[in-house]
């Protein structure tokens, strides 16, 4: 009991005012009735609102597949390819993960912690893209600020491949 | 340099009967990648090569493969596997083994002449070589050609690079300010056509966007290259664009030809 009281206090003290900010990523990926349905692969990354690209946050696809041979449609995620993908070395750690099935999908991203690292404070969006075999290409943007000086959220809805996805950030 | 603008159709005609000796008339010469943005560890790109009207349709002859060069992102020359060569079109496959940018091109240099012997009109093409046997000395009337001819298309595996796309200097060819695999739709891409390797002004250039045949309308572009040789495009949609510039005169190495140097590039415009 002490210990755990203990280590609360530790974290508590973590959380305090040297703690990063946290970014908060809910991605839906809808249910479908098709005949032939696989997984999307889905690329999350945050871009300047020039659309430059500053970091990949995630990427899911067929990583287990022999040969590396999911990497054949990364290209499908189209704007991510562009501004990022095809200049990085895949797979990469803590970035690269499987495909999800349809559902919610929680992801958390600390401030100095890799993928996200440090963020130059500024204004940026957090951009999801899901692109699926036989099936759609979708991207949604929610512009965001960082670092956040008070907790935030934003909403995007996706009309295809995409669900709700919405962000919620931590000081 | 004197450099005189002709109506494409007749370049168009005396191309096409370079590349296939079978074309009658003003027909279009192509190539089309099955896709020219890749991802992965050993992609293959394969080309359909082919001589038409309708673009990207095979409905005339095929292009012939004698001429293709093919380079690698570090500029070494890539050999086709499987080439094959149809009714309607020829065909090859380039496994893109290295990162980087290929180009993939048809180049032809080669002499036509048309000159009267006995009051009948005759015909020659050939190579630079053949030329002094070629024509009798009897001959009048003796018009030479000396075409130079690139047919070109890029694929990308990875990061766009620029080393395969270095200039030869031979002939109009088309430089990357933009480069030819990251061309997006709303988006206006940049590039300079060079002669002999220096910047082409003034010349005319037809862009076309592929799939006439689902629309009424021929949806063709006429540029012309600015005074530094650039050429802005800008692309309304996505899809795969045939571009075609052409410059008659100037010098050529071959005593008493006028030279004729054609470019064709095939590009693909993706969605944004």
């Amino acid at each position: 009991m002490r210990r755990l009281a203990s280590a609360a206090v530790l974290t508590g003290l973590m959380a305090g005012p040297a703690a990063a900010a946290e970014l908060n990523l809910s991605v839906e990926i809808p249910r479908m009735s098709v005949a032939e349905y696989h997984n999307p692969y889905v690329a999350i990354w945050v871009e300047k609102p020039d659309q430059t690209a500053v970091k990949t946050l995630a990427v899911w696809y067929d990583i287990k597949l022999r040969n590396q041979e999911g990497e054949t449609w990364l290209k499908d995620m189209r704007q991510w390819w562009r501004r990022a993908g095809r200049a990085m070395d895949l797979p990469a750690d803590g970035v690269s993960g499987a495909t999800k099935a349809p559902g919610r999908h929680q992801v958390r991203f600390v401030g100095g912690k890799a993928p996200l690292g440090t963020l130059p404070a500024g204004q940026y969006n957090l951009v999801v893209e899901a692109a699926r075999e036989v099936g759609g290409r979708e991207m949604v943007r929610i512009p965001f600020q960082w670092p956040p000086k008070a907790p935030a959220a934003g909403q995007a809805k996706g009309e295809t491949e995409l669900g709700a996805v919405s962000l919620s950030l931590k000081p | 340099m004197k450099t005189l603008l002709r109506p494409l159709c007749a370049a168009a005609a005396l191309t096409a009967m370079l590349a296939a000796p079978m074309a009658a008339q003003a027909h279009r010469q192509w190539m089309l990648p099955s896709m020219t943005v890749l991802s992965g560890t050993d992609p293959w790109v394969t080309v359909d090569a082919a001589v038409s009207n309708d673009l990207f349709v095979f409905e005339h002859v095929p292009m012939r493969l004698d001429g293709l060069v093919i380079t690698g992102p570090d500029r070494a020359a890539v050999a086709p596997q499987n080439a094959a060569t149809g009714k309607y079109r020829s065909t090859f496959d380039i496994p893109l083994t290295t990162p980087g940018t290929y180009r993939i091109a048809s180049v032809g240099d080669g002499l036509m002449a048309s000159y009267k012997l006995n009051g009948e009109q005759k015909r020659w093409r050939g190579a630079a070589s053949e030329l002094a046997t070629a024509i009798p000395a009897e001959a009048t009337d003796v018009r030479i050609t000396h075409s130079q001819r690139r047919i070109e298309t890029f694929a990308t595996l990875g990061e766009p690079t620029t080393e395969a796309l270095t200039p030869t200097g031979q002939g109009l060819e088309l430089a990357p300010v933009t480069h030819p695999n990251d061309l997006f739709a709303g988006e206006t891409a940049q590039f300079r056509l060079l002669l002999d390797g220096q910047p082409a002004s003034g010349v005319e250039v037809t862009v076309i966007r592929g799939g006439g045949r689902y629309r009424d309308e021929p949806g063709e572009m006429k540029l012309t290259t600015a005074a530094n040789g650039l050429l802005e495009i800008s692309w309304d949609e996505p899809g795969m664009y045939w571009m075609e510039a052409e410059v008659r005169g100037g010098k050529s190495p071959i005593e008493g030809a006028e030279r004729m140097a054609v470019y064709v590039g095939t590009l693909e415009v993706l969605p944004e």
